[in-house]
């Protein structure tokens, strides 16, 4: 029972860091009909931007939390501007080839930045692990769970209450007919990379203590963001969170009763199965796009 | 269907492309020093093995501004071209065949993974040429080739030390962690195959992904077995954080980690964790603690004040593989001529060498040339390492 | 007139690689060239998947590396001949294909790029795990030289016949098959599937069927990898590799037979010539791919023709 339990409690510690991932892919996907393949690059920024707040300047937690979400939204949000908008023809396919573009790049300028060198980064509160049953949890575990609820039912809330909001997925529903009903998709769209990037650093920042960062983290966090987005459906964030949870609480129990070289493989497995199953993903809605 | 005008344009941007291509490649720009003995380096300087990488090509440079400064071989300036492999086979297969073939080197020094060497022994076979690996695998030396030899440590010696000190412990069983690349893959197949030698019972083996962030769920099921150690073997950041978890779950029981994290890295990283663990390393960690009479000591305090003056860092033990091998290789090359059969015999015939990874006797039957004395066990303390007896 | 340009182009290219093939002396060249090749049939493999019948795959390496491990295996564990394993590596992949084919095609968008990622993962954990057979993560060590009969392809020289040759054969099918009935149902696949299922194409069968054909090429170049270089690895059939796939059919232009030459030149090329750049390297690569995307989104072949139009239209009024 004590091992089921801690088994959970690690599948809960990868998967909160998941689900933060994955929040920020469904989030642009529900309102750009797009996947940011940086998106791993910019949860990088998130953590290390953290890491040289904090250590190298000195700044303490909250406001060095905040300067670099709007650091790392802004940059997101140039991003856009530069390389998303001049496309004359939108095609998914290149869209995704240039965020794979811009992925190579910011990782290489990670590495110029920050060199090559994994990062500690002390948690955010000294509390010693929580015991529970004699399964234990790191208490910054705790901090992602909340913030991850507390930010994504932000969105939510942004999402069915504001008109920005409501502008925003009217822009997902049919670009041309927002622009018609008068909503300035543009800036929809450079809003919709702010908020998807700065989600990004959240997650950088607030997995940062436990994630050691480095300039090449993104790249594996970015697939298993990607991954629990699609297992939980794309589009929807509760579904984002609940698929990031659902994969790492997968991966360790494929640990505890498979094998822990195989784990991975039994994730994966396992989410084909799901796709097979229910292609939209378990929260998704049916109508899935063609590329 | 294409119309048959749109065609013949597709085919003439295509001719447009090729030609560009191949006009564009800097071949035109290779040079050709008579006087320079070229040695090729190839280290996987950015990319996931970075760690070893970056030192290593460092280390190289530094050795042969050392080689030219004291006169170069025989007269004759060292001359290094240095590739970055991003620790990837096939981009490893280029690079080595760019050294060899367009270069013309006379000797290659790296590269430093074990899949990146084993993938390019084949070419210096071919193009026979004197080779000195800085990975860590046993595959690379056993069985023998005749021109391949390496600096690195082998996990055998780092296996055999970890087991001495565990026997001498009354320690019987230990759960393995590894990483699930090359090096911990290596790692597995010694602590596995050595145990029964030392008394010793492998009672649980778990791999980590070598980006995984969280190793609760392993050490978990290592506890159930209930063994008297545990031993990590990975390279960073991996093996921090399996520190980090035994400490979270509080497990009571000794930590052995392997050298693939001897650098002050780890201890920054593990933090407080670090305490207490116990790891084999090549003598460079402690090179301050070295009894007077070890004879690597004057060799390893010069090298580490040569480095840290040059890059401005503190040294970690992976540098010194391409030092050694470019020290080795220069000494090799005394009064050849720069011949690549005599270099390579020389090299076989070096005894006694004292380098940084180790004191080397290379033979007919031995291209690593080091003995277990190459490692010592050291303990974290106070966050710094302490040799242990 | 459209058969003889066609045939006038296979001439040019089969006069081309003799010449090339005899004339260059370094084989720095010559592997180069073979990679080159190599990453040819890749990219062709893709694009008749991707390009023609507009279904994506990210998980496009996990077939190079089954014609690459397969190959291995049993030449090396089980001393086959070479020329004997070359169908079973091919077949195996196929298999795979059909297999794997038959649910995950029935996806769409994202999630098919999701199902073929997830495949592409699985295989290449097996290629790492399953060590007793295939070396684990250190390798395949001591794949022997290609032999067919007489011919043993050892030499960097004859290797790069036969690769090229490969490449031509394999430019060639794609071509007839292109220009086929088949063609035109896979492309109607492509711009329409369901108004293609309406007029009576069996959409489900044409996608498997083009999924396996795409398979069997890539496990071709892996074949073709494995004994060029004697030893093979699971990093080189990773998530990354088949992106990279993805990347030179995109780049060198969708739906294009030449364009997946070009694409698979210039991602092979591009790294060599960055080598000048050390660190600054992955900036410049990642800005490089970005700016192709975004001033020639139809990739390199049809941007050049794009601009060349233009050029045109300006001059001739």
């Amino acid at each position: 029972m004590q091992e089921i339990l801690q088994y959970l409690f690690s599948g809960l510690t990868n998967g909160a860091i998941y689900a933060v991932i994955a929040v920020g892919f469904s989030m642009l996907y529900s309102s750009t009909d797009l996947i940011n393949f940086a998106h791993g690059e910019f949860v990088m920024l998130g953590a290390l931007g953290m890491v040289s707040l904090t250590a190298g300047f000195g700044l303490p937690l909250i406001p060095a939390f905040f300067l670099t979400v709007a650091g790392v939204a802004a940059a997101g949000m140039l991003f856009e501007r530069l390389a998303i908008r001049p496309v004359r023809h939108p095609e998914p396919i290149v869209l995704i080839i240039i965020t794979v573009g811009a992925s190579i790049f910011l990782r290489g300028a990670g590495m110029l930045i920050w060199g090559k060198n994994s990062y500690s980064m002390p948690p955010f509160s000294d509390h010693p692990p929580i015991d529970f049953a004699g399964a234990r949890l790191l208490a910054q575990s705790i901090w992602i769970l909340v913030i991850v609820t507390v930010v994504t039912a932000a969105l939510h809330l942004f999402y069915r209450r504001t008109l920005t909001g409501k502008a925003m997925t009217a822009c997902a529903v049919s670009k041309k007919a927002a622009w018609i009903v008068g909503i300035p998709t543009k800036w929809m769209v450079l809003l919709a990379f702010g908020l998807s990037t700065g989600m990004g650093a959240v997650a950088g920042a607030i997995i940062s203590p436990i994630t050691m960062p480095s300039y090449d983290m993104g790249t594996m966090l970015g697939l298993k963001g990607f991954c629990a987005a699609m297992f939980g459906g794309l589009g929807s964030l509760w579904g984002a969170i609940l698929g990031g949870f659902l994969l790492g609480i997968l991966e360790a129990l494929g640990v505890g009763f498979v094998s822990s070289g195989l784990k991975d493989a039994a994730a994966f497995i396992l989410l084909l199965l799901v796709l097979y199953v229910r292609p939209q993903g378990i929260l998704g809605s049916a109508d899935v796009k063609r590329f | 269907m294409i119309p048959a005008k749109k065609f013949r344009n597709t085919v003439l941007a295509a001719a447009v492309l090729l030609a560009a291509s191949l006009i564009l490649s800097p071949a035109i720009f290779a040079d050709s020093h008579k006087d320079a003995y070229k040695i090729g380096g190839i280290f996987s300087v950015t990319g996931p093995a970075s760690f070893l990488g970056d030192p290593e090509k460092k280390s190289m440079n530094l050795a042969i501004e050392q080689i030219n400064e004291a006169g170069g071989v025989d007269g004759h300036m060292l001359e290094g071209v240095i590739y970055d492999t991003e620790g990837d086979p096939s981009k490893t297969v280029m690079a080595a065949g760019k050294l060899i073939n367009k270069d013309r080197v006379t000797a290659i020094a790296g590269p430093s993974r074990t899949p990146t060497t084993l993938a390019v022994i084949p070419m210096v076979k071919r193009a026979k040429l004197p080779f000195v690996s800085c990975a860590a695998g046993n595959k690379i030396v056993e069985p023998v080739k005749p021109w391949v030899f390496k600096t690195a440590q082998s996990d055998i010696q780092a296996v055999a030390s970890i087991y001495q000190h565990i026997q001498k412990r009354n320690i019987r069983k230990v759960g393995i962690i590894t990483v699930s690349n090359a090096f911990g893959e290596s790692g597995k197949e010694q602590l596995l195959s050595q145990a029964s030698d030392f008394g010793i019972k492998v009672v649980s083996s778990q791999s980590f992904g070598a980006d995984d962030k969280d190793m609760t769920a392993q050490l978990t099921k290592i506890r159930r077995q209930d063994p008297g150690a545990i031993i990590c073997w990975g390279t960073n950041p991996g093996p921090a954080v399996v520190a980090k978890n035994v400490d979270q779950l509080g497990i009571d029981i000794p930590l052995y980690q392997s050298h693939g994290v001897a650098s002050p890295k780890f201890i920054e990283l593990a933090g407080e964790a670090a305490e207490g663990i116990f790891l084999p390393t090549g003598k460079i960690l402690v090179a301050e603690q070295l009894p007077e009479s070890d004879p690597q000591k004057q060799v390893l305090l010069d090298y580490i004040k040569a480095y840290e003056n040059k890059y401005n860092e503190t040294v970690s033990g992976f540098g010194g593989y391409a030092y050694d091998a470019i020290h080795l290789l220069a000494k090799a090359m005394e009064g050849t001529g720069g011949d690549k059969a005599q270099i390579r015999e020389n090299l076989e015939n070096i005894k006694g060498h004292v380098g940084v990874s180790g004191v080397f006797s290379f033979s007919k039957t031995d291209h690593n040339g080091l003995d277990p004395s190459a490692f010592v066990m050291v303990r974290i303390r106070n966050g710094k390492w302490e040799l242990v007896e | 007139m459209y058969g003889r340009a066609q045939k006038i182009i296979y001439a040019v290219f089969v006069i081309a690689v003799i010449i090339l093939g005899w004339s260059l002396d370094n084989e720095y060249y010559l592997q180069l060239l073979i990679f080159i090749g190599l990453n040819t049939l890749l990219a062709l493999s893709l694009n008749m998947l991707m390009g023609y019948a507009g279904q994506i795959s990210l998980g496009h390496a996990a077939f190079y590396g089954i014609g690459a491990y397969v190959t291995a295996i049993l030449t090396t564990t089980y001393n086959v001949e070479p020329i004997l394993a070359l169908p079973a590596a091919v077949g195996a992949a196929m298999i795979v294909a059909w297999i794997v084919g038959i649910p995950t095609l029935r996806l769409s968008g994202y999630y098919l790029g999701m199902g073929t990622l997830g495949f592409g993962m699985i295989i290449h954990i097996l290629f790492r795990e399953w060590s007793s057979v295939t070396g684990g993560a250190s390798g395949f060590v001591g794949i022997p030289p290609l032999e067919i009969g007489p011919l043993i392809f050892d030499s960097r020289r004859s290797y790069f016949f036969l690769v090229w040759g490969v490449v031509l054969l394999s430019i060639i099918m794609c071509r007839r098959i292109i220009d086929s009935r088949v063609g035109r149902a896979l492309r109607s696949i492509h711009d329409g599937e369901k108004a293609a299922a309406a007029i009576g194409v069996d959409t489900k069968k044409l996608k498997v069927q083009v999924f396996v054909l795409s398979a069997a090429m890539a496990a071709m170049a892996g074949f073709l990898y494995a004994h060029l270089i004697y030893f093979i690895s699971p990093g080189t059939f990773n998530f990354v590799a088949s992106i990279r796939i993805v990347t030179m059919v995109v780049i060198g232009g969708m739906a294009s037979i030449w364009g997946a030459l070009f694409g698979a030149s210039l991602l092979t090329l591009l790294p060599e010539w960055l080598h000048a750049f050390s660190e600054f390297e992955m900036v410049v690569y990642g800005l490089i791919l970005m700016s192709v995307m975004i001033f020639l989104p139809r990739g390199l072949t049809r941007g050049v023709i794009d601009i060349y139009y233009r050029y045109r239209k300006s001059h001739d009024k």
